[in-house]
């Protein structure tokens, strides 16, 4: 039921773990429907230098958390806040339809990471 | 280890259906010698079959497997009695074969009460006494669970529903051909069973129902089944279930033993490799080849897109395998929360299972627990 790409990245995952010092740390999910995704970064310079995940779900959530951290490593922050969650299904060849809404959520967690970075960075303005 | 779902046809049982398909192709009903050739067997085959659950052979509707046994039992019984009451007594932990057909009549006027569960699974009987009302006119609680292998105390049950004079009808799709069953001893009006549960082919089961009660047939054309179930017979079907069902009480005991064995051997395997583990259902009064495990911190299709890699075939408490959010209902009714429920796998035994198996099995599993674990981001908050 899964391409080789996300079976590949299940079993495989890229860069899997929590930065220490990280820079911001976003988190989605929910343990009744039984993914949660955590995502810690570390910026420099307007760029993501490094990025890690931990997952709890099934074979999509683990291959779109690893995926994601994949496709926006080295990027800006503002070419990782346009990486959507479709665009990480594409890049694994797509996913099983009733995977598409409750297991592909690496890219809100990513975004979420991203936002915490911004409004620790920028003091108050950015959202709680 | 995933023999609940289905089992292989034995070969002996494909053997005896073969002829039912090339030169004994005949429809029962036929006058001529083609369809009396095959009338006769499909009696032989009932008769076989109600024997081996303590029934006479005019209480046993061929159908085309649980489900429709369920559906028939239930449907059939609210139909032909609605103008005594609306009122049907079944647990929260039924096969959706049960629940939804309940639901279905919910949604047609009828009142379903659906009684909780212990930490084990048990429906109490008491419970069923205490929601029985003037309006209550069937009970149907499962003989033994699909996921987690709990046994109810069906003859307990039985008694109350006999003595209140409601009628009582199993889901004994998972007891059948696995634990001795008679109908009488169990005081049930209905019993479903389906045959690729017990080595026999899948789309024909039956339904057992007790001399005089008359459920509202579900299907509608021919005089089949004497009136009660329309449709031509599916005699290489039953024939297979008839010998399936037989080959299954050759050896049953000695069947069971091994199964325990096995079964005792895993859980012992698992709990002696593996922290943060659950065992969920009863420890004893489960069905021999099931077991049913929680990993804390971890989700069930990971698990079982693992093992599967490693040629393990298993299957999940886990919405994701389900296609809804939610995870078991079962696992749900006996309190575990969301994330453990999530994380439960049923491995179930069966007559292709070796000790070998489960040894492997025991082998590779820590290493996929432990991979997963160190992903999840659940395992560091609590570890």
């Amino acid at each position: 039921m899964y391409s080789d790409k996300v079976m590949e990245h299940f079993f495989n995952p890229r860069n899997v773990g929590e930065i220490e010092d990280a820079d911001g740390i976003g988190k989605v999910g929910n343990p009744v429907c039984g993914d949660i995704m955590q995502i810690s970064i570390k910026v420099k310079d307007d760029k993501i230098s490094d990025i890690k995940f931990r997952t709890f779900g099934c074979g999509a959530a683990i291959a779109t958390s690893s995926m994601v951290t994949e496709l926006v490593k080295g990027k800006t922050l503002e070419e990782a806040m346009a990486v959507t969650n479709k665009a990480v299904a594409e890049a694994l060849d797509g996913l099983p339809a009733p995977k598409m809404h409750c297991s592909n959520l690496a890219a809100d967690a990513l975004h979420n990471a991203i936002k915490d970075y911004l409004s620790k960075k920028g003091g108050t303005d950015g959202e709680e | 280890m995933d023999n609940a779902a289905t089992t292989w046809t034995h070969p002996e049982v494909l053997k005896v259906m073969l002829p039912y398909f090339t030169e004994n192709f005949g429809n029962p009903s036929s006058i001529h010698l083609f369809g009396r050739r095959v009338r006769g067997v499909v009696e032989n085959s009932r008769e076989e079959i109600s024997k081996l659950i303590g029934a006479t052979p005019r209480e046993i509707i061929f159908t085309s497997g649980g489900s429709e046994a369920d559906n028939l039992a239930i449907v059939g019984t609210a139909y032909a009695n609605e103008s005594k009451g609306k009122h049907i007594i079944t647990s929260s932990i039924e096969h959706h074969a049960v629940l939804d057909t309940c639901k279905f009549l919910e949604n047609r006027g009828f009142k379903v009460t659906y009684l909780s569960v212990d930490k084990y699974g048990f429906v109490d009987p008491d419970d069923v006494r205490n929601a029985i009302r003037d309006d209550t006119i069937l009970i149907t609680i499962m003989h033994s669970n699909n996921e987690i292998g709990t046994i109810q105390p069906i003859q307990e049950i039985g008694e109350i529903a006999k003595e209140r004079k409601i009628y009582f009808h199993t889901d004994a799709v998972q007891s059948v051909g696995t634990l001795p069953i008679d109908v009488n001893e169990l005081k049930v009006d209905f019993l479903s069973m389906s045959a690729h549960k017990f080595y026999g082919p899948k789309g024909v089961g039956a339904l057992y129902v007790r001399n005089g009660v008359r459920p509202v047939p579900l299907i509608h054309g021919g005089a089949q089944e004497r009136k009660r179930r329309a449709g031509t017979e599916n005699v290489a079907g039953i024939v297979g279930m008839a010998k399936a069902l037989a080959i299954a009480h050759e050896d049953m005991q000695e069947h069971t033993t091994h199964l325990v064995a096995l079964r005792e051997h895993l859980i012992k395997g698992i709990f002696e490799k593996i922290d943060k583990v659950r065992l969920n259902g009863h420890p004893t009064k489960r069905l021999p080849g099931n077991v049913n495990i929680s990993f804390e911190f971890v989700e069930g299709e990971s698990i079982l897109i693992s093992l599967d890699a490693m040629g393990i075939a298993a299957s999940s408490g886990s919405a994701c395998t389900s296609g809804s959010l939610e995870p078991s209902h079962v696992l749900k009714a006996i309190g575990l929360p969301p994330e453990t429920a999530h994380g439960s796998i049923r491995f179930t035994l069966g007559r292709g299972n070796t000790e070998e198996d489960v040894d492997y099995l025991i082998e590779v599993l820590p290493m996929i627990i432990e991979r997963l674990r160190a992903m999840s981001p659940l395992f560091v908050k609590d570890a």
